[in-house]
Parts: C-alpha cells; sequence; structure tokens
C-alpha cells in the first residue's frame, strides 16, 4: 500500500486514472498478492523439504541441483527408520504421555477456572494475579528444585514427572477456560443456584457443555505441548525404551550423525504429520485458542 | 446491627462460597505450592551451597556467585549469546509477525489459505523442525545454499561456523513466526471498523490510518508478543543443544545449555541454582521494565474489562 502512495506521489499528476479509486485498489491487491506469495513460498519450502527428502534414495537426496519430487518413491525410508530406532514404542510412549496427561488437564483446570470465574471468594483476585504471574515465570528458577524432589521420591526414569503436575492445573489452560468461562451471562450461575443446584453441578451441568470450543482449544494445546516437550523427557528419562518421539528424534541425530538424511526426515515426519492431521481436522480451534487467550489480559 | 438470627444466614453463605471456592481451587494451589513457590525458595537457598546430587548440600555462602561474576568464563559467554539472541529475535519476530498479519488481513480471495500457510511451520514440532534445519542448512548439499547459489550468493557453512551458527538458529525460529503472526492478526480484527471510518472522515489516508488507529490500537498486542517473546527468548534451548550442542566454539552456549550442562551433566547442582536464579532475577527485571515503560506507549481503551 505504501508504495502505492510513493508512486501517486511522484507521477501521478500527470496519470489521472491512477488517482481513482478503484485502480489503485486492483494494484494495492496485486502487489500485495505478490509479496504474499513470494513470503509463503518461502514459509512453506522447508516443510515439503521435509516430506519430499523423508521419500528420497540416498542417491537422489546427494543429487545437486536438488531433487524436488523423488522418483521413485522411496517408502523404505519409514520401515528403516522404524528399525533403525524403535519409533513405534515411542510414538506409544509419547500418546501414553499425552493421553494420561490430557484426562488430568481436563479433571483439574476446569475446577480451577469455574472457582475463578464464577464463585466470590475472599482472595480471589489476588490469587488470580498469582496465577498469571505464574504464566510468565521462567520455567528455569523452578527446574532444578523439581528435579530433586522427584529424584527423592524415586521418580526418574518413570513417567511421573511428566505426568503428575497435570492433575494439579496449568495456569495457561485455566486462565483460557476462566475467560471463556466469564462470557457466560451472570445469571446463568445464579439461575441454577435458585435451583438448588451445587457449583460442581452447575460446572458439570451447564457450564462444560456449553465450553465445547474452550475445552477443545485447551485439548489441542495440551495435547501439543505434550508430543513436543523435549526439556521434560531429557531430564527425567535415561531408559532407552522409555523414550518419547521428541527424544527419539534427538538421539536419531546424535547417533547417524548426518549419513541418511531420508530416514532423518522420515523420522521427522512421523512426528510432525499427526500435528498437520489434527490440525486440518480442528483448524477454527487452533485459530480461535489464540483469540481466546484474550489479549487484553 | 441485625440480631444474630438475621445475620447468621448471611455469614454462612458467605462462609460457603469460600469453602467451596477454596476446594475448587485446591489442586492449583497445592500445585503452586510444591511446582513453583518452595522450589523458587530452595532454589534461592541452594544457591549458596556446593550440591552434587549424591552428597549432602555444603554452605558456601557466596561463592557461586563471586566465581560466576569474577572467574567464569561459561557464564560471560552464554550470557552474551543470550543477549545476542533476544535483542536480534525478539524484535524481528515483533516486526515481521506484525506486518505479516497487516498484509494477512486484507480482503483479498485466497486469503485463508495464505493464512494456513504461514501458520503451519509454528505448529510443527521443535525437535522435527530443528532436524529438517540442519538438512536444510548443510553447507554442500543443502537446500538454502542451493538457493542462494541460484541467486549467485554463495552460502556459509551455517551451522559450522561461529559467525553464522547464532544467525543461523535465529532463522530457525523466525519459522515459527506464525505464532505471534496469528496473534496479531486477532488483534487486528478486533479493531472497531467505525474507528477507521471516523479517520476517513477525517480526511486520513491509509499511511496515516495506520498510524492514529492501527499502531494505537495495536500496542496492547505488541506489548504481549513482546514480553512474552522475552521471557521465551531468554530460555532459548532445545533448537541450540539439538542443532549444535552450543557449538562451534561456544558461539552457541545459550544460558538455558550452560545451565543445563551444569547442573544436569556436571551435577553440580548448587551452582546451576545460582545461575538460575541469576536467569531469574534477570528476566523479572527486564520484564518490571518493560511493564513499566508500557505506561507511556501502550494505549488501552477505557472502561477496560477482564
Amino acid at each position: 500500500m505504501s508504495t502505492i502512495t510513493q508512486v501517486k506521489r511522484g507521477i501521478a499528476p500527470n496519470i489521472a486514472w491512477l488517482r481513482r479509486q478503484s485502480v489503485r485498489r486492483t494494484l494495492g491487491k496485486f502487489s500485495l498478492y505478490i509479496v504474499l506469495a513470494i513470503a509463503a513460498a518461502l514459509f512453506s519450502i522447508p516443510l515439503v523439504w521435509m516430506l519430499s527428502t523423508s521419500l528420497k534414495t540416498l542417491y537422489q537426496q546427494d543429487a545437486w541441483p536438488p531433487v524436488w519430487i523423488p522418483n521413485p518413491l522411496e517408502w523404505r525410508n519409514y520401515p528403516d527408520a522404524f528399525g533403525f530406532l524403535p519409533l513405534g514404542r515411542y510414538t506409544l510412549n509419547t500418546l501414553f504421555i499425552t493421553a494420561v496427561t490430557m484426562v488430568g488437564t481436563f479433571i483439574s483446570c476446569p475446577l480451577v477456572a469455574y472457582a475463578f470465574a464464577r464463585i466470590r471468594f475472599a482472595g480471589r483476585e489476588f490469587l488470580f494475579m498469582a496465577l498469571i504471574a505464574t504464566i510468565m515465570l521462567p520455567q528455569a528458577v523452578r527446574l532444578i528444585p523439581t528435579y530433586l524432589m522427584f529424584d527423592r521420591l524415586g521418580w526418574l526414569n518413570t513417567y511421573l514427572p511428566l505426568i503428575v503436575p497435570s492433575f494439579f492445573g496449568t495456569p495457561f489452560f485455566i486462565f483460557l477456560l476462566r475467560q471463556y468461562f466469564r462470557t457466560f451471562p451472570e445469571d446463568l450461575a445464579d439461575a441454577a443456584r435458585v435451583d438448588g443446584l451445587g457449583e460442581l453441578g452447575i460446572l458439570t451441568r451447564i457450564f462444560l457443555p456449553l465450553a465445547g470450543p474452550a475445552l477443545a482449544v485447551v485439548a489441542i494445546f495440551s495435547f501439543q505441548s505434550h508430543w513436543n516437550d523435549f526439556f521434560g523427557p531429557l531430564i527425567y528419562l535415561n531408559r532407552e525404551q522409555m523414550r518419547t518421539l521428541a527424544l527419539g528424534l534427538y538421539y536419531f541425530k546424535a547417533f547417524e550423525g548426518t549419513t541418511n538424511w531420508g530416514q532423518m526426515m522420515a523420522a521427522a515426519s512421523t512426528m510432525t504429520i499427526p500435528v498437520l492431521i489434527l490440525f486440518a481436522l480442528f483448524q477454527r480451534h487452533f485459530i480461535q485458542g489464540v483469540a481466546l487467550t484474550g489479549i487484553k489480559g | 446491627m441485625a440480631s444474630s438470627t438475621l445475620s447468621w444466614p448471611r455469614l454462612n453463605q458467605t462462609q460457603r462460597r469460600n469453602i467451596t471456592g477454596y476446594l475448587f481451587i485446591t489442586p492449583w494451589l497445592l500445585g503452586l505450592l510444591t511446582f513453583t513457590l518452595v522450589p523458587i525458595a530452595v532454589v534461592f537457598v541452594l544457591g549458596f551451597t556446593r550440591y552434587g546430587v549424591l552428597d549432602t548440600p555444603e554452605w558456601v555462602g557466596l561463592r557461586n556467585y563471586v566465581r560466576i561474576f569474577t572467574d567464569d568464563r561459561y557464564f560471560r559467554i552464554s550470557l552474551v549469546n543470550t543477549l545476542y539472541y533476544v535483542a536480534i529475535s525478539v524484535p524481528l519476530h515483533v516486526i515481521i509477525g506484525f506486518l505479516l498479519a497487516l498484509g494477512l488481513n486484507a480482503k483479498i480471495r485466497g486469503i485463508t489459505i495464505y493464512r494456513t500457510l504461514f501458520y503451519v511451520p509454528s505448529i510443527v514440532p521443535q525437535v522435527a523442525g530443528v532436524l529438517l534445519f540442519v538438512w536444510l542448512f548443510q553447507p554442500q548439499i543443502g537446500l538454502f545454499n542451493f538457493l542462494l547459489d541460484l541467486v549467485g550468493v554463495r552460502g556459509p557453512n551455517w551451522l559450522g561456523r561461529p559467525e553464522w551458527a547464532k544467525p543461523a538458529i535465529i532463522i530457525m525460529s523466525l519459522w515459527g513466526v506464525g505464532g505471534g503472526m496469528i496473534i496479531f492478526l486477532a488483534g487486528l480484527q478486533s479493531i472497531p471498523e467505525h474507528l477507521y471510518e471516523a479517520a476517513k472522515i477525517d480526511g486520513a489516508n491509509n499511511w496515516n490510518q495506520f498510524w492514529t488507529v492501527t499502531v494505537p490500537m495495536m500496542t496492547p498486542t505488541i506489548f504481549f508478543n513482546l514480553v512474552m517473546g522475552l521471557i521465551n527468548s531468554f530460555q532459548v534451548f532445545t533448537t541450540a543443544y539439538v542443532a549444535t550442542n552450543g557449538g562451534p566454539m561456544n558461539s552457541t552456549l545459550f544460558y538455558m545449555l550452560y545451565l543445563y550442562t551444569t547442573g544436569f551433566q556436571d551435577f553440580k547442582m548448587g551452582y546451576a541454582s545460582a545461575l538460575a536464579w541469576i536467569l531469574f532475577f534477570l528476566v523479572l527485571v527486564l520484564t518490571v521494565l518493560v511493564f513499566k515503560s508500557s505506561a507511556s506507549w501502550v494505549y488501552y481503551e477505557s472502561g477496560g474489562e477482564g
């Protein structure tokens, strides 16, 4: 748009048609299209390259100039990658952690969020500020003491350090759900109270059924954060058969070095494709989730 | 003063509300205590000890801190590397994210496809993304150097040269700019249309509208992305750990990498605790400064709710 203004300033006095709104708008749209198309190509190339390389033979990987669409398609990279490291096992491990933390999240977070949204208890505002503060707290500061605590409990090399905290609520998800609950009309809870419904009843029978979109967002964010988590598994899991996909990929690189990119990209795709499928299915919720974070704070 | 028979039920209700409220938030309160408040206190105390996990902590007073500030090369290197990373990547994320969101806010055909293309890289699992970029940055047969070759530039050995490794890590992080972009986009779409119409009536052109309506209305979103960006970038870890493990020549030895090595590979838990406390303090001071500065540049609509 700014280029158009410059053009206008420079030569527009001679070219009357350029000053016409419709022409300017078309030109503006056109240049926007071009800029966006180039940028979009730059952003998309890496992912295309990941999938493309995962289907290449060793010979095609080294080709110069690079081959975009492998021919023939080397599907063997996938079983080979799964043979090199037990990626199937790692996938199951990751799914297990992801599923259990999801259960923990859904037990704890709605309860806390509901109280912050609709129960007027003493000290609520102060505690809510504390909740927000913990969202911004650098994780580094609690890393060592929590590690030592889990060590004392004998929880190293178990999934407990990765799973148990989710049952105590995740501040960010609590915040998200609370913001959503706050959009419900105030008399919704009051009317139910008059009807003799307890707070737990109001939450489970009225609020949760209405909170579908927000719950979907929390489910997606929770899945993502545990599916992708690298640091937690890195410090808590040492035994090989307990590794998650993220850890497995790291060791894939550490062991394999830089010899077989096709297999390595097959492993990377294995971890990425489920997230892409999830995105394709729930695109709306991914985007909504961001709007929900309520930038207004 | 009402009679006791009248005020009792009232008091009861408040009490009951308090009890229910605290019962509901009990999980979080317990979590706050065990996973946040106690650890912060413990890490502070541990910072004054020598502690090798297996033996008992030994009180050494300020010795850890004195060593960190006077006789620790790696502390200085990692701090400088991290400040470099933060100073460059945070502004780039904000600026590029904002510009992309501006472009993607236009009402043109196929805009949702564009939004998707920019957003999807940000949801790619980090470790998978890093492996991919290690491959893209490969000096001889990597795609980036091939593309650079096409325009006549000889690409460097990105991750193998100390002067290129940090920019490479920053480029890697910028691939995920879509996350911040979507937040900017949500912010742009919540600007009420009537503000633009009012500006148009006052004779403002697109450029003026951008500076008098869009930018002021977006300052809360910029502020949000800036603060979260600061806090996260100070803790940059996975990209550098997986791609270069701090090398070459410590050029990607970021603060968290040094902290991790100290605590979890050398098992110097006391020393690592002091490092953690310094990082916490640094981030806290910076966050407070940004919050303080916000009064002069962040514009909040009157009658703020939520």
